[in-house]
């Protein structure tokens, strides 16, 4: 089809949304489109119901084409959700995509906007504006970039694992990078999962295996990610390796050189076990933990601190596998995309003191509790508290940390369940009272609302109320040496005392306490509590605002294990759909100089960060080197004699936005004496 | 304590602000603060550039040179800029220009820089709330009346210089 | 470091020893102390219950001498205020004209009749604040000439200083006193009751009530070994050791046990006659010996 070119005088075809009533109810849809109509180039003006849909885009190819439109400006959403829909659309109509501009009436006008004459005059002037600027819009050519089939995954909690498998099994090759010694994240401390009760371990420990074994994927475990550079396609990843001391390709996980420790017993408390059991300088998370490879803690190893202990651990090892000159690493990887799986942390109960946590050793935190009632935990599965006794009633406060203007705000969304479940499994585990303090039950998910009303059935309490504290004020004898737990009772309007032996404490989901540096890391956005911000919060809820970054699991937010799975599938789906595309459509908006006008003053070098610019030394003229410029136009506003020019974002097409925006006043001046902006 | 944004000329004057948000932050926000439907004054007219780096200053200029009453920039906060540091360069440009403004008579309410994430929908709704009530306190700036005036006062003189040579010559 | 210090009527009144061991503990350290001008009612009375715009405007003119002996040769002088009602009352009112427009228009109007100008800059500080955060436990420590030991001390802070605005503890678990009385030789013990209500005003009007809670307080801190319960609020201390004889006809208790405020705890181990700290007029008496003169003369 033959283009339109640019050097036609404008023919501009306007067209008006109403978008239902989210334009329309607000907007004086009519009056725009009858406003476009009068101003200078536009050919055709309509306004239409839906112009995202089918006839919508239809209405605009064959306009192009009968009344041989050449610019097309739209008025509806924001431009970051339909602007790709109508530029393809103007293609299709024969044009270059990029004689097409947007309004935003929507999101900047009719959803933010009380007033019917306010919003209509406002969108009036923001129509000027576009119909305006698109007259000294050009055709571009739209850049392409070839995606790199390799993908990166950061975190192999479930989500990263799931990610990484789906992939791996569409043969792309994946770096796993895990900052822990061991995969499996959150989900290999669990002991069963709700609703079902299946067993954590026995569901994750094989993908676990798989994850180890497949082909297609290199695991970097006690790894992190130091340094990001590149765009969608082409990233330059650099890892950090961090020592374990042992070498990973000789190490067969016999463990006998933790047996041979000169340590008898452990001293340091287990990470893994949440510090309810010690560990000694050499050892392995937990016995299913992979890769199966153990470590050594040098702060804690005698011959990290005097260099004289007798190394039984050596000598044992016949594999020769420990090695205390062992160094960090820096790998370097290039990837074409990347998923963030980084998981969350836990609420840190210390953080709300009246519920004694930290003071009174008979108060646990949830995920202790998961560990104490695990058979391959620290008691073997035996719930026993700290004082040695086994209690014979259980509190579980509900939302600790979660839903509290105090601390977090929002809902942890998996508390509630997994209070239920532990509720049923410290049942199973004892013959204890198990009372659960509760605001609101949330049982919103498959099987999930079932579940509680087997609880219900099982005899365990529910009391209906935040809980005020957690004391040791016993106020009659039968107490002394119980946790008493203060809290009115909302469902019959009385403040309660609950003595318990132990009260556990259903702490929320928080994002992980470095997600600001991964943020910055990784160049993408944190919503307001400081989980990853999705592109999207209902159409691209895996994407980021940083093309090829994908995130998956409970970075973006709290989420249960079925939720992880589901969006790390998403998202390696994202994923792959970019890798087998084979290449991506980068936005045109590169900086160029214009090269009769560059003095070849330097000013541009150093305000690129990206290093894109530098000097012709023959010719004595900057030079962009457009791979390397991202578009952001900082140097456009630096050049001294506007030499440097951006596509899409040219100086005449703003000042010609500015001026349509004003130009309602223009009409009370006399005479060519405004200020004139250089043309 | 939203303006009612009256159609102008039928109920007096009605701020016009000029806002350049940049791309990845606050047009974000801005878009957030819509889908949230948090209503804000509709004096603000927002031009997207794809980083706050891109402010030329000459557009400030010319948006007050055209008729605007305010000039608002918003950017991501220090540390955050989707182009690692267009922002800094922004702010430089601002306080340069702010200097400026203050000698050609410009007050500086009426021309702000604020740093606004893209999660921050509502800091949108305040900036643009707060920044119409200040320069609707301050009246309108009206450089393009100012400017016709000048203009006036020019073309008198060169007349009255012309009329003065004339008689010399005659 | 010296302070504006606004007493209050509690502490001409019931709450003497307070003020007087402040003064004494004060002077001591070398802090200077200058009385509020013309102070009035700090509205914290029946006002605040009647009507809270006039009970603010009664803080508010505190508020404002202060700021203006603050711009009068009194520059950067916080404003203490030891008891803890006329402490929140402030603290209230600093807090509501800055936030409530209603509040700020009305106050401000009637301190404008009033000659006064408030811009709102005078910071409201309890001496508790001001000892450990401004002066410093480490000077204080320093300067103990009689180390109290043996002393096991269950420090009460009552409601008002640390609910509802967090400002230098926490509001439900504070341990500013309790990092006091521990750098001064005492043990400090651990109870859930630090922060719990005393009764407040209810002893006088619904006694029973007001009672209840005076005993479960008295009694938590005997049991776990308390030989004293040290206060920072005239109405905690007033009802704590008032009541006692009371509580124990009632409930068939025996409570007893000496209840003090913390200034003048300090101020024993510090060195200070007990005379000048007030302890005198305390109804339980404090058993435990006076400083050995010597040592206390060599440091005075």
């Amino acid at each position: 089809m033959p283009e339109t070119n640019g050097h036609d005088a404008p023919r501009v075809g306007f067209y008006v949304c109403h978008c239902g009533h989210n334009i329309a109810g607000i907007v004086d849809v009519a009056e725009v489109a009858r406003f476009a109509g009068t101003l200078p180039n536009v050919i055709v003006a309509r306004d239409y119901k839906y112009m995202c849909s089918d006839p919508g885009q239809e209405l605009i190819i064959t306009d192009i084409r009968e009344h041989r439109l050449n610019r097309i400006v739209v008025a509806s959403c924001s431009p970051l959700l339909h602007e790709h829909t109508f530029r393809v659309a103007t293609e299709k109509g024969g044009l270059n995509p990029f004689y097409f501009q947007m309004v935003n009436i929507r999101e900047d006008v009719s959803w933010v906007t009380e007033n019917h004459d306010a919003a209509t005059h406002k969108a009036l002037d923001l129509v000027r504006a576009a119909v305006r600027r698109v007259a000294h819009h050009r055709s571009l050519a739209t850049k392409h970039v070839r995606i790199h089939p390799d993908v990166l995954v950061v975190g192999a909690g479930i989500s990263g694992i799931h990610a990484a498998l789906t992939l791996a099994n569409a043969g792309k090759k994946v770096t796993l990078v895990e900052r822990e010694p061991t995969i499996g994240g959150h989900m290999a401390m669990f002991d069963k999962t709700f609703p079902t009760l299946d067993c954590a371990a026995c569901i994750l420990t094989p993908k676990m295996s798989a994850v180890k074994n497949h082909p297609n994927i290199t695991l970097w475990s006690y790894s992190e990610v130091s340094e990001v550079s590149g765009y969608v396609g082409s990233y330059t990843v650099k890892v950090k390796r961090k020592p374990r001391f042992v070498s990973e390709e000789l190490c067969v996980g016999c463990m006998e050189c933790i047996d041979a420790c000169v340590y008898k017993e452990g001293k340091t408390p287990d990470e893994f076990n949440q510090g309810l059991s010690k560990r000694k300088p050499v050892y392995i998370p937990f016995p299913q933990a992979t890769p199966q490879v153990v470590l050594i803690d040098p702060d804690t190893c005698i011959e990290f601190k005097s260099g004289r202990c007798k190394k039984t651990c050596v000598e044992k090892c016949d594999r020769n596998a420990i090695d205390f000159k062992q160094k960090e690493e820096i790998k370097e990887i290039q990837v074409g995309t990347i998923i963030l799986a980084t998981g969350f942390k836990t609420f840190d109960p210390k953080r709300i003191p009246y519920y004694g946590y930290g003071k009174y050793p008979n108060v646990y935190s949830s995920l202790e509790v998961e560990r104490l009632v695990n058979a391959s935990g620290p008691t073997g599965g035996d719930l026993v508290l700290r004082d040695g006794r086994h209690p014979k009633t259980v509190g579980i406060i509900h939302c600790v940390g979660s839903r509290d203007r105090n601390t977090n705000r929002w809902c942890s969304r998996t508390c509630c369940m997994y209070s239920l479940k532990l509720a049923h499994l410290l049942k199973e585990h004892s013959e204890a009272e198990v009372y659960n303090f509760y605001i609101d039950i949330r049982a919103a998910g498959k099987a999930y609302e079932e579940f509680y009303d087997k609880l219900l059935e099982e005899n365990i309490h529910f009391i209906r109320g935040r809980v005020a504290e957690v004391t040791d004020w016993s106020a009659r004898p039968e107490e002394e040496g119980k946790m008493i737990i203060r809290v009115e009772d909302t469902l019959i309007g009385v403040v309660r005392r609950v003595p318990v032996d132990m009260v556990v404490l259903a702490v929320g989901m928080e994002p992980q306490a470095d997600s600001q540096d991964v943020r910055r890391m990784f160049n993408i956005s944190c919503s307001t509590e400081g989980f990853f911000l999705e592109r999207h919060p209902k159409l691209a809820p895996v994407d980021t605002f940083t093309d090829g970054i994908f995130i998956a699991g409970a970075c973006q937010g709290p989420k249960d294990i079925p939720d992880s799975v589901a969006q790390a599938g998403a998202a390696a789906a994202q994923a792959l759909s970019l890798i087998d595309a084979g290449e991506v459509e980068l936005e045109p908006n590169t900086a160029y100089v214009v090269e009769e006008s560059c003095s070849g003053c330097k000013s541009c070098l150093n305000i690129c960060p990206y290093t894109a610019i530098t000097r012709d030394e023959t010719r004595q003229k900057a030079f962009i080197n457009e791979a390397l410029c991202k578009g952001c136009g900082t140097c456009v506003a630096t050049c001294p004699s506007g030499a440097i020019r951006q596509n899409l974002f040219e100086d005449e097409q703003i000042f010609s936005e500015i001026e349509g925006l004003l130009q309602e006043k223009e009409s009370v001046l006399t005479g060519g004496g405004a200020w004139r902006a250089p043309a | 304590m939203a303006s009612t944004g009256m159609k102008q000329g039928t109920n007096g004057w009605e701020p016009r602000i000029v806002a350049f948000f940049c791309n990845w932050c606050t047009y974000t926000a801005a878009d957030l603060a819509g889908v949230s439907r948090l209503r804000h004054a509709p004096n603000a007219r927002v031009i997207r550039v794809m980083c706050s780096g891109r402010l030329d200053p000459q557009f400030v200029l010319d948006a007050f040179a055209r008729g605007a009453d305010g000039v608002l920039v918003g950017g991501c906060h220090p540390g955050d800029c989707h182009y690692m540091e267009g922002n800094y360069k922004a702010l430089r440009r601002v306080r340069l220009l702010q200097r400026m403004m203050k000698d050609m008579g410009i007050h500086e309410d009426r021309f702000r820089l604020e740093w606004i994430s893209a999660s921050e929908g509502e800091k949108v709704k305040t900036t643009i709330n707060t920044m119409t009530e200040r320069v609707r306190a301050l009246g309108p700036l009206g450089l393009p009346e100012r400017f016709a005036e000048w203009d006036e006062e020019m073309d008198g003189l060169a007349h009255a210089i012309a009329a003065q040579e004339e008689a010399v010559h005659a | 470091m010296s302070y504006l210090y606004f007493p209050g009527c509690s502490l001409r009144s019931t709450g003497r020893p307070y003020e007087e061991s402040i003064l004494a503990v004060f002077r001591k350290l070398n802090i200077p102390l200058k009385e509020l001008d013309d102070w009035n009612c700090c509205g914290a009375t029946a006002y605040v219950s009647i009507d809270e715009n006039r009970a603010f405007t009664l803080a508010a003119r505190n508020l404002a001498i202060a700021e203006r002996m603050q711009n009068n040769g009194n520059a950067g002088e916080d404003l203490m205020a030891p008891c803890s009602a006329c402490y929140l009352v402030l603290e209230k009112t600093q807090h509501y004209m800055k936030t409530d427009e209603g509040v700020n228009t009305e106050v401000t109007a009637a301190l404008r009749r009033g000659g006064f100008d408030y811009k709102g800059t005078t910071k409201v500080r309890h001496p508790l604040d001001i000892l450990v955060n401004d002066i410093g436990i480490e000077r204080i420590a320093k300067a103990v000439v009689r180390p109290m030991k043996g002393m096991k001390v269950a420090c009460y802070y009552g409601c008002q200083v640390v609910r509802p605005f967090e400002t230098f503890d926490h509001a439900a678990y504070p341990t500013t006193m309790d990092r006091l009385v521990t750098a001064l030789g005492a043990t400090a013990i651990d109870w859930p009751m630090k922060a719990r209500c005393c009764g407040g005003s209810l002893t006088g009007t619904i006694q029973e009530a007001g009672l209840r809670l005076n005993r479960a307080l008295l009694k938590e801190a005997e049991k776990r070994g308390a030989n004293i319960i040290l206060t920072c609020c005239p109405l905690c201390q007033h009802n704590l050791e008032c009541y006692q004889k009371r509580i124990n006809r009632r409930f068939g208790e025996s409570i007893h046990i000496p209840v003090a405020y913390f200034t003048q705890f300090i101020g024993l181990a510090l060195g200070i006659p007990r005379k000048e700290l007030g302890i005198q007029r305390l109804f339980i008496p404090l058993k435990f010996a006076d400083p050995p003169t010597k040592e206390a003369h060599a440091h005075a």
